[in-house]
């Protein structure tokens, strides 16, 4: 694409190329994939069989393999989406557009699998499937927040005007995540003086470490796999939309 | 398999509910890149190509 | 400061003109006090405890409904392309229009709370903390139902997307609004939740012009 006398673009630059940057990361699919995979039977494998029930939670500390990573994601994939909303407005790479749009379902199912599975952990730990502590409720307004991008993606026809749109939104939404997450628990120390119950993190023993970090570094891959995925995807259904209208401009109608 | 104790019920409940949603997410991924592709390549049979590729053959 | 002030009067001349969009907003904030005792019993003592919850979530929804009409009509009509031209920085007229919005839309609902808080069976010094904590939050409200309004500026029927985007966001509003009238069972923290609460009205004042006018000029050029 570049001929003999341009300046050989830079790594970034190079990324910028919808096409260049499919051809650079379409080889990572399946090493990710495998790595994934492999992670993902070695956790499975610790949190069933190589760790031991913890005194005060019993058997439902193996819940908690799961509810921390996919609550790890649902903040992580935010991150995600804040950076990329950051390069979309600033720099306009395109790729941080697709990565910003393929983005969002995935963490919006993350933050909902958290909520299913910190429900299911209430039930047996604190008597109740729902409990509007802070953490559940800010992970649940963090939902919404999801929900709603998604659905701001959904309206808007034009996808290279609805990036920049939405990434300011989207860092918007970075800036109140913080205050939301202050307020909610402000309110639920109000209405509930008693803590029901304290994660004392530092305090776990490497026995339950150890799977919880190998499942967190699974799920992660396994976010990093499918969002490279759907961004290859993403680019082809821009390529797509602008093959389509380029028939429809020249005649050639369906 | 171990015995998972008197909280069976939730620990497979999350754990089924977790691979549900996850294998979902893949299968739409997946479907999601064939259809693309697939739709691409309907439009490509019938002589439409990008104009940075150069004219149709 | 004359463009930023003609800006204003032009918003509160074209809404004084069209009336009857202010007198409905307070019309529907004061039906849903009304209709919240037929939905819960007429219990006094239930009443006053629900009640700075129920001024707050009536005041969310009339401002967030009346969101839609703060850019829309200008974007129709090419009148926020002119505006952006200006010698005026586009953020002052996004922050002009913030400021009109609120004086339409809530100092409204600020002058009927009373009517509210009498139905809702709120005593005397629970009254005035209604309004106080309407008077300093209800400006975080038109602040992020701005970003709100400009985000969905440019999609056809955006009138629904607006609330659930912003729905989310202001809920420390809420938290707070709330926070700042009940003096609940503990320790007596409203003064802090009205200190909490102007924090954020600040922020959000702040930070938000700049924010709804990169969302415009991002969704128009």
């Amino acid at each position: 694409m570049t001929t003999d006398t341009a300046p050989k673009p830079s790594f970034w630059n190079r990324l910028a190329h919808p096409g260049q940057f499919v051809a650079l990361t379409r080889p990572l699919l399946w090493p990710l994939t495998i790595i994934t995979a492999a992670l993902f039977i070695a956790g499975l494998w610790f949190a069933f069989f190589n760790s031991p029930e913890d005194y005060q939670m019993g058997d439902t500390v193996r819940i908690m393999y799961i509810h921390v990573p996919t609550a790890w994601l649902s903040q992580f994939v935010y991150g995600i989406m804040a950076v990329s909303a950051i390069g979309s407005l600033v720099w306009r790479h395109p790729m941080a557009d697709v990565s910003m749009k393929a983005a969002a379902p995935l963490g919006a199912t993350f933050t909902a699998l958290a909520l299913f599975t910190g429900s299911l952990w209430g039930r047996p730990t604190w008597g109740t499937f729902w409990e509007w502590d802070g953490r559940m409720t800010s992970t649940l307004v963090l939902l919404l927040i999801y929900l709603g991008i998604v659905a701001l993606w959904r309206a808007f026809d034009d996808q290279l005007r609805a990036a920049r749109v939405i990434a300011v939104f989207t860092l918007v939404g970075a800036i109140n995540i913080p205050i939301i997450k202050f307020s909610v628990d402000w309110w639920s120390t109000l209405h509930q003086p008693s803590s029901v119950f304290t994660m004392s993190g530092p305090h776990m023993p490497p026995s339950i470490l150890t799977p919880l970090l190998v499942m967190a570094i699974a799920f992660t891959m396994l976010f990093l796999t499918l969002h490279l995925k759907a961004m290859h995807t993403e680019v082809a259904r821009r390529r797509l939309m602008a093959l389509q209208r380029q028939a429809a401009q020249t005649g050639k109608t369906a | 398999m171990i015995n998972l104790g008197p909280h069976a019920v939730f620990i497979i409940c999350a754990y089924a509910g977790v691979t549900l949603a996850v294998a979902a997410l893949i299968f739409w991924t997946l479907f999601d890149a064939r259809r693309t592709a697939s739709k691409m390549a309907a439009l490509e049979a019938r002589g439409i190509r990008r104009r940075s590729a150069g004219p149709a053959a | 400061m004359s463009a930023f002030a003609a800006v204003i009067a032009r918003e509160l001349r074209l809404s004084i003109r069209t009336g009857g969009d202010v007198l409905t907003l307070v019309l529907f904030f004061v039906m849903i006090g009304v209709v919240v005792p037929f939905a819960v019993g007429p219990d006094r003592e239930l009443l006053s405890r629900l009640a700075p919850g129920v001024v707050w979530i009536a005041a969310f929804l009339s401002m967030l409904l009346g969101l839609d009409r703060l850019f829309r009509a200008d974007h129709e009509d090419g009148t926020l392309i002119l505006l952006r031209h200006a010698d005026l920085p586009f953020w002052a007229v996004v922050a002009a229009k913030v400021m009109a919005h609120w004086v339409v839309s809530a100092v409204p609902l600020i002058v009927a709370s009373p009517l509210l808080a009498v139905m809702l069976a709120l005593d005397g010094s629970a009254f005035w903390r209604v309004v106080l904590s309407l008077l300093v939050g209800t400006p975080a409200l038109a602040a992020l139902g701005a970003i709100g309004a400009a985000v969905t500026v440019s999609i056809r029927r955006g009138g629904l997307i607006a609330p659930v985007l912003i729905l989310p966001l202001a809920v420390p509003v809420l938290i707070f609004g709330v926070g700042a009238i009940s003096t609940g069972p503990g320790p007596d923290l409203s003064g802090s939740a009205l200190l909490f609460l102007a924090a954020i009205s600040l922020i959000t004042l702040a930070l938000s012009p700049f924010a709804a006018a990169l969302a415009i000029s991002s969704g128009e050029d």
